[in-house]
């Protein structure tokens, strides 16, 4: 089973020199379990693609499914049901909550999902190297650590589908390979599909499948 | 380099308009109450001045008999003698729709400053009969006056006639007073001798009405000072909160190499353009308000103290000035913390919303310290001030002790509230609710003096209602008041009621010094109504057998509490010697003095004195009143029945409190606006807070209900802290303002159902300020929240 379907999507923006198409019927499937990466110069797509993957934004033509769901059909409201339930999201940064400390915000995403375990997330952690760190707020983090909290958090939940916009974007490269290390390693352990936006084609190489976006289309990758 | 800062630095407005129009709108208001109530105060202050100069108390001596009445010989003597003295007769009438005091004067003798506005040529009018009243007391009157000509130059409630004019329409042939012209000729006959009964007062003296009026002034004024500091409060935090967002842009503009000095006289410059612009808009705005409210002041006043105030305002230069002073250096008080924060600021101080909570920790701990200072402070004024001054600056320091402590005790009620919760959304909620406290902690503390004000002034007027009505049930006994205009209509009426009624109570008083007050003397006639129901504080035992006895007398409140007697305390009584203390009976809404003597000592003391009115109990009183006007041809202005005595008194009773609940209303609302233009404010800062939560999977909808609920819970939570500090005020309102100002001390009573009003009206205030925020949150939400993460795009 797909985690993730996109059928023929479009996107354009209003722009001062009139619409701009950003996406030109984009089709793309993600199985279960599996870890694809998509690759693109700067301001060719990528995150929109990811936006409306996740249905924060919405296409202007074609459909997108999430497992069986249409993402496509849902309002606001469903949408909103469906990444709590399905979808996990890391962004480059603004993704803890800075309210919370680091523990309440490993388990925020899974209680609401109602698949909270304790034990697990006590296990993401000490995977993740952040189990010292509980009681911190995320303001108190460096930036790695962050990404590794965002990471825990989003796996705690268990989702069918992690969708990644340069997680490691504003790391140092022994750091980001790490975070990534273990990215890859629990999406596999949790048997997660994994649908990663990089600009490195080093990293992207090492997930199963590569896209490349150009031209608001998608290629298979060099 | 300083334009291309300046500019950098108001592109922040630009972007955030309706912060800017917070920011200004916060200080026009502060400006506009502060300078609307001066304004009041400040044409009050120079209506007493007309009304004293007109009737040339400031100036000039009086000679007054102690009955109120100089006879015609008396006046005559005195001219014959080559005394230069002037008649002048006072009395009340109906003229018209309006109730105006009559005041006549003859021209020609009459000291300068009397009737200064009659030129030459109004003169003859006014031998011919022609009164001069203000063009309001005219309005007032009505069309049926054809012989009133219009005059700004007598005080309003006035009618200024010639003297015989006077006698005419109060149907008299005495006078109130004579004024003694500043320079006599040498050589007369001492005023002693040629009318002893006569008593000399001195100039200066029995201008009363700027001293009886200054506690009322004064409650003004703390009012204006209330809503002034809500006001700045709403200043201090836009700025503060602009300072904060744009503390970015001042990291990268020194980064840049802008000195910090230019940095900071930049922003100052900004401050004091935004001062004056406000401090204008603030200005036209109090001479607004003024101008709405100076109808209820000026009845207030008239109703309270007889103050002849106009009820239309007058703009005055320096009051301009004042107030944009005010608006000046609040927003120097209200800037000073930010841009001192700037100074002390390091280049490289994170951004983070929780450094500002570590920051506003240290902060929290100065603010309790000062709280506990000012609680001290308030405890020995307590317990050891004495006079208005200290009265209100107690009021202040609980005041301000108490929104102090507001963030405190919001941070540690959200922190059980947190410890208790259960669920991920209701612990991200107390928490986060917690986190924002220092940014919303201004406006709270705002919407708090705003409530406890509203709390202690509603429950003091309340409490004041209350026992007043029981006091007027009781005072108003008697079923039918009949006013004769003369001695001889006095003995008739007596005459005529005798066999017709149960009880004739006489009213008589003079005018008099007591414990150096002005002050008057009554007669009581020794009758059940008296011993049945007057309610007496700290009587002596068999008080009104001692007092039908002429063994002493009683006091009012006022002089009971002002002059610190006792009962047992001797009381030096002109002319009667000195009195004991026999007890003291509440005396509401009367701003004089008053002791009460038996009628048999009064008599003594004052033969023929006047008889103003007769108390009447009766049966039947509709049959009493109608054969009073069909028999004995008594004119309905001269009966007032109980029904209508009450509703007068209560009237007046209502009227002096117009003016606080309008300014209660205005304090109030300012909170909601200081709410408001901190959670606007805020709003746009807690998109980075918010957008993780729509990430996981909450819709806008959510949030904004969320947000909605925040704002609901901490202003209940303020509703709940204003509760107690509300009453203490009132506490202090009651036992010790009232005290100071009135003379009078009530008991508190409890009203919950004006509580769940105001909690309903501020439930509603805080739901108008929350929902445009929220209601952006939920209909745009996605554009919004999105940008966060295209931050990174
Ligand atoms: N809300 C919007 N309004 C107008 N144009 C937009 C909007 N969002 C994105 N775009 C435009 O769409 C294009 C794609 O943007 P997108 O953020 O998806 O690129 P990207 O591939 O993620 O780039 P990068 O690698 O720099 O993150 C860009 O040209 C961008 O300017
Ligand atoms: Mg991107």
């Amino acid at each position: 089973m797909n985690a993730l379907t996109l059928v023929s999507v479009s996107k354009s923006f209003p722009s001062a020199e009139g619409r701009v198409e950003v996406l030109r019927g984009v089709s793309l499937t993600v199985p279960q379990g599996s870890a694809h990466a998509l690759t693109g110069e700067s301001g060719s797509g990528k995150s929109t693609l990811l936006h409306i993957a996740a249905g924060l934004e919405l296409a202007d033509a074609g459909r997108v499914l999430i497992g069986e769901s249409d993402l496509t059909a849902a309002d606001e409201a469903g949408r909103a049901a469906l990444r709590r339930g399905q979808v996990g999201l890391i962004f480059q940064q603004f993704n803890l909550i800075p309210s919370l400390t680091v523990a309440a915000n490993l388990g925020f995403q899974a209680r609401l999902a109602a698949r909270h375990d304790a034990g697990f997330i006590t296990h993401l952690a000490e995977r993740l190297g952040v189990a010292d760190l509980m009681t911190r707020y995320p303001e108190q983090l460096s930036g790695g650590q962050q990404q590794r909290v965002a990471i825990g958090r989003c796996l705690a939940a268990r989702p069918a589908l992690v969708l990644a916009d340069e997680p490691t974007g504003a790391l140092d490269e022994a750091t980001g390979d790490r975070v990534l290390d273990l990215m890859l390693d629990l999406t596999a352990e949790t048997g997660a599909a994994l649908l990663l936006v990089t600009h490195s084609p080093r990293l992207a190489a090492r997930c199963g499948t590569r896209h490349h976006l150009r031209a608001g289309q998608l290629e298979q990758a060099p | 380099m300083i334009r291309a800062t300046l500019s950098a630095l108001l592109s922040h407005w630009v972007r955030n308009k309706l912060q800017l129009a917070m920011l200004l709108a916060g200080l026009a208001l502060a400006t506009a109450l502060w300078s609307g109530v001066q304004a009041l105060n400040t044409e009050a202050r120079s209506a007493y001045a007309t009304a004293e100069a007109l009737l040339s108390e400031g100036e000039t001596a009086r000679l007054e008999h102690r009955s109120g009445q100089v006879s015609l010989s008396d006046f005559l003597t005195l001219r014959q003698a080559g005394w230069l003295v002037s008649p002048i007769l006072e009395g009340r009438l109906t003229l018209g729709e309006a109730r105006v005091t009559l005041i006549g004067i003859e021209p020609l003798t009459a000291p300068p400053g009397a009737g200064p506005a009659l030129a030459a040529e109004d003169l003859s009018r006014f031998f011919a009969g022609h009164g001069f009243a203000h063009p309001q007391t005219l309005r007032e009157i009505g069309p049926h006056t054809p012989d009133l000509q219009s005059s700004e130059a007598v005080p309003v409630g006035t009618v200024l006639v010639d003297i015989g004019t006077a006698q005419r329409l109060l149907e008299t042939d005495q006078l109130s007073a004579l004024t003694l012209g500043q320079t006599q000729p040498e050589g007369l006959r001492p005023l002693e001798t040629l009318t002893p009964d006569l008593r000399l007062i001195p100039p200066g003296e029995g201008a009363e009405l700027a001293g009886l009026t200054d506690s009322f002034h004064l409650n003004l004024t703390a009012f204006g000072l209330l809503a002034f500091a809500v006001g700045l409060f709403i200043v201090h935090s836009a700025v503060g909160l602009a300072f904060e967002q744009r503390r970015a842009m001042f990291r990268t503009l020194r980064a840049l190499g802008l000195p910090l000095r230019h940095l900071t006289a930049c922003l100052a410059a900004e401050l004091l353009v935004f001062a004056l612009v406000a401090g204008t808009i603030g200005l036209v705005l109090g001479y607004a308000l003024a101008t709405l409210l100076m109808p209820d002041v000026a009845l207030t006043l008239r109703g309270l103290y007889g103050a002849p105030v106009p009820g239309a305002l007058a703009f005055n230069p320096l009051w301009a000035l004042a107030g944009l002073a005010m608006a000046l250096g609040g927003t120097a008080l209200a800037g000073a913390q930010a841009l001192w924060r700037l100074w002390r600021l390091p280049l490289l101080a994170p951004a983070q919303p929780r450094a500002w909570a570590h920051a506003s920790a240290r902060g929290l701990r100065l603010q309790t310290g000062l709280a506990a200072a000012l609680a001290l402070l308030a405890m020995f004024l307590a317990l050891r001030g004495t006079g208005l001054v200290a009265g209100f600056t107690l009021l202040a320091a609980v005041l301000l002790a108490a929104a102090l402590t507001v963030p405190l005790v919001l941070t540690v009620l959200l922190r059980l509230a947190e410890r208790a919760a259960r669920g991920p959304l209701t612990e991200w909620f107390w928490a986060d609710s917690r986190q924002n406290l220092p940014r919303l902690s201004l406006a709270l503390m705002a919407l708090m003096l705003a409530l406890a004000a509203n709390i202690g002034v509603g429950t003091m007027v309340a409490s004041f209602r209350a026992t007043f009505i029981d006091w007027l049930d009781l005072r108003l006994v008697a079923e039918v008041n009949v006013m004769p205009r003369s001695a001889e209509e006095a003995s008739a009426l007596r005459a005529f009621l005798t066999p017709r009624t149960e009880g004739i109570l006489p009213m008589q008083r003079v005018d008099a010094q007591l414990a150096s007050q002005p002050a008057q003397i009554y007669a009581m006639k020794d009758h059940a109504t008296f011993r049945d129901n007057w309610p007496l504080i700290d009587p002596v035992p068999g008080v009104w057998d001692r007092l039908a006895a002429g063994e002493g007398v009683l006091v009012n409140e006022q002089l009971y509490r002002r002059a610190g007697l006792l009962a047992g305390d001797m009381l030096d009584i002109p002319q009667a010697g000195s009195l004991p203390v026999l007890g003291a009976y509440p005396d509401y809404g009367n701003p004089l003095a008053q002791a009460v003597l038996a009628l048999p000592l009064f008599n003594e003391v004052w033969p023929e004195t006047p008889i103003r009115q007769f108390a009447v109990r009766t049966d039947n009183a509709t049959e009493l009143i109608a054969a009073l006007q069909d028999d004995f041809g008594l004119s309905p202005a001269q009966i007032t029945d109980q029904a209508q005595a009450k509703e007068i008194s209560l009237a007046i009773f209502e009227r002096t409190f117009l003016i606080t609940r309008a300014l209660n209303v205005l304090t109030l609302s300012v909170a909601a606006l200081a709410l408001f233009a901190a959670l606007v404010t805020l709003a746009g800062m807690r998109l980075a807070q918010l957008a993780p939560l729509w990430a996981l999977g909450l819709t806008p909808r959510q949030l904004a209900g969320l947000e909605l609920t925040r704002a609901l819970v901490l202003g209940a939570l303020t509703m709940l802290l204003a509760l107690p500090v509300g009453l203490m005020l009132a506490q202090v309102l009651l036992a010790v303002i009232n005290v100071q100002a009135f003379g009078w001390r009530l008991p508190m009573q409890i009203f919950p159902d004006d509580w769940a009003r105001l909690g309903l009206w501020a439930a509603l205030a805080i739901l108008a300020a929350a929902s445009l925020p929220a209601l952006r949150l939920w209909r745009h939400g996605p554009a919004q929240l999105l940008r966060v993460f295209a931050a990174e795009r």
